[in-house]
C-alpha cells in the first residue's frame, strides 16, 4: 500500500501506467461498445477515415478500426507472454548460475551460450513453417520466449555473480537461509527494477519478432496482429498509395506501448528502492 | 569433548581461487590452533588473505586442500550447516552492507532465529531482540520500522552485535569490525565485544589491518603475509621481539602519538 | 605574512525539502599560511564535509551560502559565478583530495588518458607529447613510479596506490591549496602512510603550497598538521598548534574526543579509551547555551544559558567560558 502511493507519487509512473492503460483499455473496451467485425468488408480500398469510421478501411475493403483493436490484443498478448516467458527462464537460469557459481554456472552458461549462438530467428521460422494449421498465438509466443531467454540469463547471471559476494548475502547465510531463500529475499530484491526493464524489452522484442514472423507469412495463421497489419499495408501499397491509416495507426501502437514500458521502468527504479524512495 | 579440545586446528590449510596461470592463493598452507575462549587476531595488510581465512573459519569458503577442525571435527561441507553457524557467528566490517536495504532492521534481526530448528514464541523473540538491543545501548522502540540507511554507521555496527547477543554463539568472527566507524565510536565498538567476550565466554577471531589494535584486544597475534602465516605469537613477543621483516613494517606504519612517523624534509 | 586561505565567519546551511533549514557550518573562521597544513578534526556530522564543499566554493542545492567569506588571495570565491569558480579557481587554485577516491577514477581508460584530459581540460592547445613527458617527470618527482602506473588502469592498481593516483592527478594544476578530506581513513596503516608521505612531498617538493587535512582521527594530525582546529556541532571548538591541542587540550569536547581515541600502540596497553556518551545535536533545532553541555563530563549548571565564543586560553582559542 505504501509503495502503491509512493508509485502515484512518481510522474514517470503515472505517464506510464496512463499511457499503458491507454493501450489497454484501447485494446479491450471497444468490442464491448461498438460492434467491430474484422472479417466483414464494409467499403472500398483504402478508404480514408470518415466520422463514422475512424480509420477508414484496408487494401480489403475492412474495417481498419476494427483490425487494429483486434491486432492490438493478439500483440500485447504474444509481447508479455513471450516477454513472461523469456524473462523467467532467463532468470531462472541466470540466478541460479550466477548464485551458485562454480561447475552448475559453468554448465548453465555454456547452455546459455549454446542457444545465444544458434540463430534464434531461423529456429523460429523452421518452427513456424513445419506448423501449418496449429500456428496459434499461444503457440508463437512460447517459442518467442523460449529462443530470446538467452541474453537475459546473461545479463541477469552477470548481476547475480555480483550480488553473490555482498556481505548482506553471507549474513544471510549465517543466519541459515538456503538457497532458495537467499535468492527470493536478499537477490532478486536488488534485481527487480533490472528484472522488469528485461521483461520491458523481451515484451517489446516479442511484439517485434512476431511481425517479422508475419511478415514472412509464418505468423499465427487467422489471427489479426499490429505486426501483421503492418506487413499488409506495406505489401499492399499503403505507402505508394498514401494510405497512412493503415500504416501509421499500428507503428504508432508499438511505440506508445515500448515508452509506456520504458517510462514505468526508470520511475519504479525510484521507488522500489527505499534508499532511493526517502 | 576432552577439555583441552582446541576451538579450531588447521593443518596445512589452502584456499585457492581460480585455474593454471590465473591461480591465486589467498590462504596458503596454514597450520595452527586456536584454543577455546582465546582472542586471536589476523593481522596484515589488505590482501594478505585474512579476510578468506575468517570465511574459511564461517564455513563460507571450502577449503581447497588441508584440514579445518572445529572442536576437533571437520568443518563438514555437507549437511545442515545451521548448527555449525549456531556456534560460530560473525560481524562484518561494513554494517550498511551487511544489512539488506529492502526489509526493516528488526524483520533481519528477527532471521537469524532461523538458526534453531524450533522457533521461539513471537513474544520471547521480540523480547529477546528489545534485550539485545539495549545491551547495546539502542532503543529498541526507535528502531520501529527503520530500514538501514536510516541510521549511523555507529549505530549499524552496533546492531551487527546486536545479532550476536541474540544467538550467543561460542565463536565470534569479527572481520574489521571498527574500521568504518568513526574514530570516536571505535572505543565503544570494542566495549561491547568484551562484555560479549565476558557474557558469554566466547572465543573471538578478530580480523584487522591494524597491529596496535591487535595488540590492545588480543591474547594472540597471527601476522598474515601474501596468504601464510609469517608469525604468530603473544602480543608482547610480536611487537617487541618481532622475526618477521613483515611484522615490524606494521609495526612502523602505525601513527603513533609518542613517537615519529612520517617525515619531512 | 599574508594569507593565502582566510575564512571569515562562514555560515552555511540546508534547505530541506520540507523547507527545515539545517545550519551544519555556524560561523567558522580561520587563516590558512603558505606552506601551512591545517587539521580539521571532529566526529561525523559535525560539519567537516559541508565546510569542505564551502572551501571549494561549490555551493550546490539543498546547501545554500547563509554569511560570510572564503577568500582565496583576496579573492571571495563564494561570490564568483560557478562557470568561473570551476575554470580558474577548482584544480588551480584549490584542489580536493575527496572522501571516497577510491571508486572517482574511471575504470575503462589508462591512468595516463585520465591524467592528460586533466590537463587538456585547462590547455587544450598542449601538445601531446609533452604532456607525457610532464606526467612522467610528476609522477616520479612525487615518488611514484611512473611507468608502470600511466600504464596500468584504476582496477589494476591496489587501494592504496588508487588514492595516491587521484591525488597525482587532482595535483597536475599545481593547486595553491589542497584539501584532503579523510584521504586515508578508508586504507590500511601501510598504505596510509604511503598517503602522507606523498602530501608531504608534494608540499616538499613546492607543487602544492598549504593543505587542510580532515579527519575523525585526531591522532593522526599529530604527525601531520602544524595547526589543529577541532569542530563541534558547525563551530570550531578549540583551535592551537597540535602540541597544544593534541596533548594539552582545553576544550572538554577536545579532551573528551582524544580520551576516545584508541592510539592503540605496542607499550601503551594501560589507557583505555572512553566513548563519548550521546550523539551531537540535531543542527535543525535551535541549540542555546554550549552545545556540548549535553554530553559533557564536567558541564556546570551555566553552561546550557550561557552563549559560548571563542576566547584566548593559554595561547589557543577555545569555546567553553569556564576552560583556564
Amino acid at each position: 500500500m505504501k509503495l502503491l502511493r509512493h508509485l502515484l507519487r512518481s510522474p514517470g509512473f503515472v505517464v506510464g501506467a496512463l499511457l499503458l492503460l491507454a493501450t489497454l483499455l484501447l485494446a479491450f473496451l471497444p468490442p464491448l461498445l461498438l460492434e467491430l467485425d474484422t472479417s466483414r468488408r464494409v467499403g472500398l480500398a483504402y478508404v480514408p477515415p470518415t466520422a463514422g469510421r475512424w480509420l477508414g478501411t484496408d487494401h480489403l475493403g475492412l474495417d481498419m478500426f476494427a483490425l487494429l483493436v483486434s491486432g492490438l490484443r493478439s500483440s500485447l498478448y504474444v509481447g508479455f507472454l513471450a516477454g513472461i516467458v523469456a524473462t523467467v527462464l532467463g532468470t531462472l537460469i541466470g540466478v541460479y548460475g550466477g548464485y551458485k557459481g562454480g561447475w552448475i554456472d559453468d554448465v548453465l552458461t555454456a547452455c546459455t551460450n549454446l542457444f545465444l549462438v544458434i540463430p534464434s530467428l531461423i529456429v523460429l521460422i523452421l518452427l513456424s513453417g513445419s506448423l501449418q494449421e496449429g500456428r496459434s498465438l499461444t503457440l508463437i509466443a512460447l517459442f518467442i520466449g523460449c529462443t530470446t531467454w538467452t541474453w537475459s540469463a546473461r545479463a541477469v547471471r552477470a548481476q547475480a555473480a555480483s550480488l553473490r559476494s555482498r556481505d548482506h548475502v553471507a549474513l544471510a547465510r549465517i543466519n541459515g537461509y538456503g538457497t532458495l531463500g537467499i535468492v527470493c529475499l536478499h537477490i532478486l530484491p536488488y534485481l527487480l527494477s533490472y528484472l522488469f526493464m528485461v521483461f520491458i524489452l523481451q515484451t517489446a522484442s516479442g511484439i517485434l519478432t512476431e511481425s517479422v514472423i508475419s511478415m514472412l507469412g509464418l505468423g499465427p495463421y487467422d489471427t489479426v496482429s499490429l505486426g501483421n497489419l503492418l506487413n499488409q499495408a506495406i505489401r499492399n501499397e499503403a505507402l505508394s498509395d498514401g494510405a497512412w491509416w493503415a500504416f501509421f495507426p499500428p507503428m504508432v501502437l508499438i511505440t506508445v506501448i515500448a515508452f509506456a514500458l520504458y517510462v514505468l521502468n526508470t520511475s519504479m527504479e525510484g521507488v522500489f528502492n527505499p534508499r532511493l524512495r526517502k | 569433548m576432552p577439555a583441552d579440545t582446541p576451538c579450531f586446528e588447521a593443518r596445512n590449510l589452502t584456499r585457492a581461487f581460480g585455474h593454471g596461470a590465473r591461480r591465486k592463493v589467498a590462504v596458503d598452507d596454514a597450520t595452527f590452533t586456536i584454543a577455546e575462549r582465546e582472542i586471536v587476531s589476523l593481522v596484515g595488510q589488505s590482501g594478505c588473505g585474512k579476510s578468506v581465512l575468517a570465511k574459511l573459519l564461517l564455513r563460507l569458503e571450502k577449503p581447497s586442500s588441508g584440514e579445518l577442525l572445529y572442536q576437533g571435527r571437520p568443518i563438514a561441507e555437507s549437511g545442515d550447516p545451521r548448527a555449525y553457524w549456531r556456534h560460530v557467528q560473525a560481524v562484518f566490517q561494513d554494517p550498511y552492507a551487511a544489512f539488506n536495504q529492502f526489509f526493516t532492521i528488526r524483520a533481519q534481526l528477527k532471521a537469524c532465529f532461523r538458526l534453531f530448528d524450533q522457533r521461539p514464541p513471537e513474544r520471547e523473540m521480540e523480547d529477546r531482540i528489545d534485550q539485545a538491543l539495549l545491551a547495546v545501548n539502542l532503543r529498541p522502540r526507535e528502531l520501529d520500522g527503520k530500514y538501514p540507511f536510516e541510521l549511523s554507521g555507529g549505530q549499524m555496527q552496533r546492531l551487527l552485535l546486536a545479532r550476536i547477543f541474540i544467538l550467543r554463539p561460542r565463536v565470534l568472527i569479527a572481520d574489521e569490525p571498527t574500521s568504518m566507524v568513526d574514530a570516536c565510536s571505535r572505543a565503544g565498538i570494542l566495549e561491547y565485544l568484551m562484555k560479549l567476550k565476558q557474557e558469554l565466554s566466547m572465543t573471538i577471531v578478530f580480523v584487522t589491518h591494524d597491529i596496535g589494535l591487535a595488540y590492545y584486544v588480543s591474547d594472540r597475534l597471527f601476522i598474515l603475509h601474501e596468504g601464510r602465516i609469517v608469525e604468530q605469537g603473544t602480543p608482547d613477543d610480536v611487537t617487541q621481539r618481532p622475526t618477521s621483516p613483515f611484522t615490524r613494517q606494521l609495526l612502523d606504519d602505525i601513527p603513533s602519538v609518542h613517537r615519529p612517523w612520517v617525515t619531512r624534509a | 605574512m599574508a594569507a593565502i586561505l582566510e575564512v571569515d565567519d562562514l555560515r552555511l546551511h540546508y534547505l530541506t525539502r520540507l523547507g527545515k533549514r539545517v545550519q551544519a557550518v555556524d560561523g567558522v573562521s580561520f587563516q590558512l599560511q603558505p606552506g601551512e597544513i591545517l587539521g580539521i578534526a571532529g566526529e561525523s556530522g559535525c560539519g567537516k564535509t559541508t565546510l569542505v564543499s564551502g572551501l571549494m566554493g561549490l555551493l550546490m542545492p539543498p546547501l545554500h551560502l547563509t554569511s560570510g567569506a572564503v577568500r582565496i588571495a583576496g579573492r571571495d570565491i563564494l561570490r564568483l559565478p560557478p562557470a568561473e569558480v570551476r575554470r580558474s579557481v577548482l584544480g588551480r587554485d584549490i584542489a580536493m583530495i575527496p572522501q571516497g577516491a577510491l571508486n572517482s577514477l574511471n575504470p575503462t581508460r589508462k591512468v595516463r588518458d585520465l591524467a592528460t584530459d586533466v590537463i587538456l581540460a585547462h590547455d587544450e592547445g598542449a601538445d601531446r607529447r609533452a604532456i607525457q613527458d610532464r606526467l612522467r617527470e610528476r609522477f616520479t618527482r612525487i615518488g611514484l613510479e611512473a611507468d608502470a602506473v600511466l600504464n596500468a588502469y584504476p582496477v589494476q592498481l591496489p587501494a592504496g596506490m588508487k588514492q595516491r593516483v587521484v591525488i597525482g592527478i587532482s595535483t597536475l594544476l599545481n593547486p595553491r591549496i589542497v584539501i584532503a578530506d579523510e584521504p586515508s581513513s578508508a586504507l590500511d596503516v601501510s598504505s596510509q602512510k604511503a598517503v602522507i608521505q606523498l602530501l608531504f612531498n608534494l608540499l616538499d617538493e613546492g607543487i602544492v603550497s598549504s593543505m587542510v587535512f580532515i579527519t575523525h582521527e585526531l591522532p593522526l594530525l599529530r604527525h601531520v598538521a602544524g595547526r589543529i582546529a577541532v569542530m563541534y556541532a558547525g563551530q570550531i571548538v578549540e583551535i592551537g598548534t597540535t602540541e597544544q591541542v593534541i596533548f594539552d587540550g582545553r576544550q572538554p569536547y577536545t579532551r573528551a574526543l582524544m580520551g576516545s581515541m584508541l592510539s592503540a600502540e605496542p607499550g601503551q596497553k594501560s589507557r583505555k579509551p572512553v566513548a563519548i556518551e550521546g550523539a551531537p545535536p540535531n543542527l535543525g533545532e535551535p541549540i542555546s547555551g554550549c552545545r556540548f553541555a549535553v554530553r559533557c563530563p564536567v558541564a556546570q549548571s551555566d553552561c546550557a544559558q550561557r552563549e559560548q565564543v571563542l576566547r584566548e586560553v593559554a595561547g589557543r582559542h577555545v569555546r567553553c567560558h569556564h576552560a583556564r
